[in-house]
């Protein structure tokens, strides 16, 4: 019951998470267009970055 | 701050939907005698996540009542208190819970959950204590050639034949043909966007191979994990964790003198701050690294394996309420494009490790500037 509502918080702090780094991929690439490839591959870290943090969380409380 | 505030107001109604739909859901009770679906799913599925001793295809009820497997038996290699044991799986009879008995070399075995115990000389039958764990057997060190082990011999085998071609027609002319010209450019793309621009221009010749094979070693079997043979490689926690065992040997052991100076004694902050740093930065050296490496593709694939088997499953826990046909079209609808999503998955994942792999080498060898 209690692991459950955990995990559901895990799983929602990662969303915001996730769209808070995606919103401001998109709207730094919209500034720089020519910068994309520089802008997704750090994306993409620190989304890789949060991902392992929320699937450790879940791992754990599991 | 205004996200705070927004998402504590959804939380709330998060909890307000959740929490009395979850305690409905516990009461839920079987009906007698009939064998409860959802229950039959979850226990499927477990199954197919964990590793097993024999390569089951798939398995029905024949009219005559009885239960067929379509598959191969594969080797069982035991390290036991007399030695080496080796039989085939096939002797288990596809039992997993201890009833079926297999004497060889005047030792007796049982399989209980996946795991071969050696009972004592004198036992007729496992038994069991309140918690379930087997009271006259113990565990044995298991050497078999489980369904991962051959899916890795099998995938290993793969890669060699085809990167050996390919590293072959280099040596007649510049352009690879056939397979070789799907796999070149993703050779260059690990080389030229992975491991040259993180690693640096100086040392990345030395870390590409071991890129190179663990990128393809984790994307092969991911994509191996999509087709029916029903691997779940990448999905095994001892395979990733080898895996991010090995990343964290090569960046420590490539460690140059600037990378443990900024570990044990960062310069730059007061003195007394140099021990806390150095407890976190060892702690994220040699434990937190690996461990998010391996989480996160163990995590990953496990979940979408469940995910992809859980829509499948609709199409029996639905059945009732939807009807066949309604049931199967929306399993099939989004299965699909959930298996869609995981071939995009099983790339990025590959990527992501080999990604931060690089990235954690070149943390290691990074040569600084001294002022």
């Amino acid at each position: 019951m209690y692991n459950l509502i955990g995990a559901g918080l895990i799983v929602i702090g990662a969303g915001i998470g996730l769209g808070q780094i995606g919103g401001k991929a998109m709207e730094g690439i919209a500034r720089q267009p020519e910068a994309t490839g520089k802008i997704q591959t750090a994306m993409i870290i620190i989304a890789a970055l949060l991902e392992g943090l929320a699937f450790g969380a879940l791992f754990l409380g599991k | 701050m205004k996200i705070f505030q927004q998402s504590f107001k959804f939380l709330a109604l998060v909890l307000f939907v959740v929490l009395p739909t979850s305690i409905f859901a516990n009461d839920t009770k079987k009906e007698g005698g009939q064998v409860d679906t959802k229950e039959e799913v979850e226990a499927y599925i477990l199954h197919h996540i964990q590793d097993s001793h024999d390569f089951s295809l798939f398995s029905y009820t024949n009219d005559a009542g009885e239960r067929k497997h379509v598959g191969f038996p594969l080797p069982v290699i035991l390290w036991t208190s007399e030695g080496l044991v080796t039989f085939m799986s096939s002797e288990f009879h596809h039992n997993d819970d201890g009833s079926v008995i297999v004497e060889k070399d005047g030792l007796k075995f049982a399989k209980i959950h996946s795991k071969i115990y050696e009972l004592d000389k004198d036992a007729s039958e496992v038994k069991f204590d309140e918690d379930h764990h087997a009271t006259n057997g113990h565990k044995v060190l298991d050497f078999s050639i489980t369904k991962s082990a051959f899916g890795i011999l099998i995938i290993g085998l793969l890669m060699l034949f085809w990167f050996s071609k390919l590293a072959r027609q280099y040596k007649k002319k510049q352009i690879p043909t056939g397979f070789g010209r799907v796999l070149e450019p993703l050779v260059l793309y690990v080389r030229d966007e992975i491991a040259r621009p993180n690693i640096g221009e100086k040392h990345y010749r030395r870390f590409t191979g071991y890129l190179l094979t663990v990128f393809f070693f984790i994307w092969v079997l991911n994509l191996a994990g999509l087709t029916p043979l029903g691997f779940n490689v990448t999905g095994q926690l001892a395979v990733t964790a080898c895996l991010a065992i090995f990343t964290l040997v090569i960046y420590t052991a490539s460690g140059n003198k600037d990378y443990w100076m900024h570990i044990l004694w960062m310069p730059g902050v007061p003195v007394l701050i140099r021990p806390v740093l150095a407890v976190i930065e060892l702690a994220g050296a040699l434990l937190i690294k690996p461990f998010s490496l391996l989480v996160r593709l163990f995590a990953n694939i496990s979940a979408g394996h469940i995910v992809v088997m859980s829509l499948i499953a609709i199409m029996f826990t639905l059945k009732d309420s939807l009807g066949v046909v309604g049931a199967t079209g929306l399993s099939f609808v989004l299965s699909f494009f959930i298996t869609l999503i995981e071939v995009l998955v099983a790339f990025l994942q590959a990527y992501i490790f080999t990604m931060l792999s690089a990235l954690f080498i070149g943390m290691a060898v990074a040569e600084h500037e001294h002022h």
